[in-house]
């Protein structure tokens, strides 16, 4: 029988089966960041067991509150900083070079099809994106990947979304996996992969399949995952040339990380985003779901562009073309966050700082800071925010807060208007 | 082993999430100790007293999808320095119910009609759970009403909360 991405990946990993329907696989990537990892290496230190399985499989960041805010993240950054380098972990990200880690980690080649990585991080799900499976872990999970180099799953089954249709400008991948989670709730994929395919997914940049990936998790979903393809060769190319003879030989070797038409699935769902409008979040779970044109009564307090969903260089690009040449609100504080520090210089040399900056907003270094109401953004009580990010629970950016998950364009849009607005406006060039 | 009997605390409501168990300001603690007096504080849901509903309960029913959202182990660490460990619910987020087992607790899943049978007998009402671990049974009283129930774990469950948790576990398996 014909197999998915999944369980391919599965097959060529897997080491036990130790019942109860779980199998226990070998992990190609073990990433961690400072808020779930020091907890981890202070157990493993009582345990006698302060070990890593390959420090060059170990990759870590310091990103969620960078620079550190207070004296108990200073020391969780410490607690991170110290492991890395007893244990050689030669990539290790700290100030300077660190950025939030699921833009981080892809953007250095880390994530290859048909890896296997976990993270103390729920959207690690986002490097499905390149053919891989990824799941965010809790921290006991992420101890047994440092000390050992494997997790236990139970058999993922795969949901598979095929998305077809004309996206309609101004509509951008965040609509799209919107829609998705609005169709299937946020228990719609629990225990599930969720296989993104269709034409509309084929077409899609690799920075779109991750916004698309990342946010499987709100669907409940362990893993999004894309069949790689030359899209995602083109963006590996770098990393991986030395591998192959030519870009067609590594094309050919990453088919193998592709569904088989055979293939069976616990469900298939025919997505059609034509006539797909700008969406934003209403309430405080991620599939309550309308069309932004339903909610241009909201005003809004702030205003937030950035995260591992959404503050990639595409993103802040669709942005800077809604925001060029405009002001915001005047009630309206925009906030900026390039998700690493090569986005950010990006940003730079291609003038878009510079909007953001007239058009009136912060610009802060990377980090994941105000998406989780951690720094740089808190909400007050009462208050409320257009957010590129990927979460609207209760307090999620501060106690009494309330976060509108949207597009950057939408955000960029609702800066200037002072309430949630779509954009009329789109990015000269494709983005 | 950890205990697994108590009074039960119920939280009647689907999709309780991971901030509403712990919020995400607190994961700047480094023990797990530090967790405990911030245990459902963002959770509104009517008669349910953020500090006082939790007080002096052992155990959780709850409805589906119950902990979705981060992969935070904050959120049954919050539970275990509270005395919780175990959690009742038809259906559970992934990541939260292997969190419960790979630090020994239970999160375990009950038919819905078994669930709407719970809250219509015993919601509102003092309520404790007796659990035969080695035979899988739950044994449910408030006043004279007594209802039992049967649940199922697999052996790698089981095997998990007999170790103490995964990590010795693997690292004497792998």
């Amino acid at each position: 029988m014909g197999r998915t991405i999944v369980e391919k990946i599965f097959d060529r990993h897997r080491i036990d089966t130790p019942g109860g329907d779980m199998h226990v696989i070998r992990l190609d990537v073990v990433a961690c960041h400072e808020i779930t990892t020091p907890i981890a290496i202070n157990d493993l230190v009582a345990r006698g067991k302060d070990r890593v399985f390959d420090p060059d499989r170990i990759k870590a960041v310091i990103d969620h509150v960078t620079p550190a805010k207070d004296s108990k993240t200073a020391t969780q950054g410490k607690i991170l900083r110290d492991w890395a380098r007893r244990h050689n972990i030669r990539d290790f990200f700290d100030i300077g070079h660190n950025g939030v880690c699921h833009a981080l980690f892809p953007e250095k080649g880390f994530i290859r099809p048909g890896y296997t990585a976990i993270m103390g991080d729920s959207h690690t799900c986002t490097y499905g994106a390149f053919g891989a499976f990824a799941a965010g872990v809790g921290t006991t999970d992420l101890e047994v990947g440092i000390l050992k180099g494997v997790c236990a799953f139970r058999t993922p089954e795969t949901l598979r979304i095929d998305i077809a249709g004309d996206l309609a400008p101004g509509v951008y991948a965040k609509d799209v996996i919107l829609s998705v989670i609005a169709r299937i709730g946020v228990n719609g994929a629990t225990n599930k992969v969720i296989e993104f395919g269709g034409p509309v997914v084929a077409a899609m940049s690799m920075e779109e399949r991750m916004t698309l990936c990342n946010m499987a998790i709100e669907a409940g979903g362990t893993c999004g995952i894309c069949a790689p393809d030359a899209i995602t060769v083109d963006y590996l190319w770098e990393f991986i040339q030395n591998d192959y003879p030519d870009k067609a030989a590594a094309r050919a070797a990453f088919a193998e990380y592709g569904p088989d038409n055979d293939a069976h699935y616990a469900d298939v769902i025919h997505h059609d985003v034509s006539g797909l409008e700008p969406l934003t979040t209403f309430g405080h779970k991620p599939d309550q779901v309308k069309p932004v044109r339903e909610m241009t009564h909201q005003k809004v307090d702030q205003v937030y562009i950035g995260s591992c969903t959404n503050g990639r260089i595409e993103d802040l690009r669709v942005a800077a073309a809604v925001l060029k040449e405009r002001t915001i609100a005047p009630a309206v504080r925009g906030i900026v966050s390039p998700a690493t520090p090569k986005i950010y210089r990006q940003a730079l040399q291609e003038g878009l700082i510079e909007i953001f900056m007239r058009a009136g907003f912060c610009v802060t270094n990377p980090t994941c800071g105000a998406c989780l109401g951690m720094s740089n953004g808190v909400l007050a009580e009462g208050e409320v925010c257009a957010a590129t990010t990927n979460r609207n629970f209760n307090g999620r950016m501060g106690i009494g807060g309330m976060v509108h998950l949207v597009s950057p364009a939408t955000a960029a849009a609702s800066a200037i208007a002072g309430h949630l607005a779509p954009s009329n406006r789109q990015p000269e060039q494709g983005a | 082993m950890k205990t697994f009997s108590g009074n039960v605390l119920f939280l009647d409501r689907s999709d309780i999430n991971t901030d509403e168990i712990i919020p995400a300001k607190y994961l700047t603690e480094i023990t797990k100790k530090a967790l405990g007096p911030h245990l459902l504080e963002d959770l509104c849901l009517e008669g349910f007293t953020p500090g006082k509903s939790t007080r002096d309960k052992q155990v959780v029913v709850s409805r589906s999808n119950f902990g979705c959202g981060s992969s935070r182990e904050h959120a049954p660490w919050a539970f275990e320095v509270n005395g919780i460990h175990v959690v009742i619910a038809e259906s559970f987020a992934r990541i939260f119910r292997q969190n419960m087992f790979n630090g020994g607790m239970l999160a375990v899943e009950l038919l819905p009609d078994t669930i709407a049978d719970l809250f219509n007998r015993f919601a509102g009402r003092r309520t404790r759970l007796e659990t035969d671990f080695a035979r899988s049974i739950f044994t449910f009283t408030a006043d004279d009403e007594v209802l039992t129930v049967p649940f199922e774990l697999s052996d790698f469950d089981r095997a998990l909360v007999e170790a103490g948790g995964w990590v010795e576990y693997a690292d004497a398996n792998y």
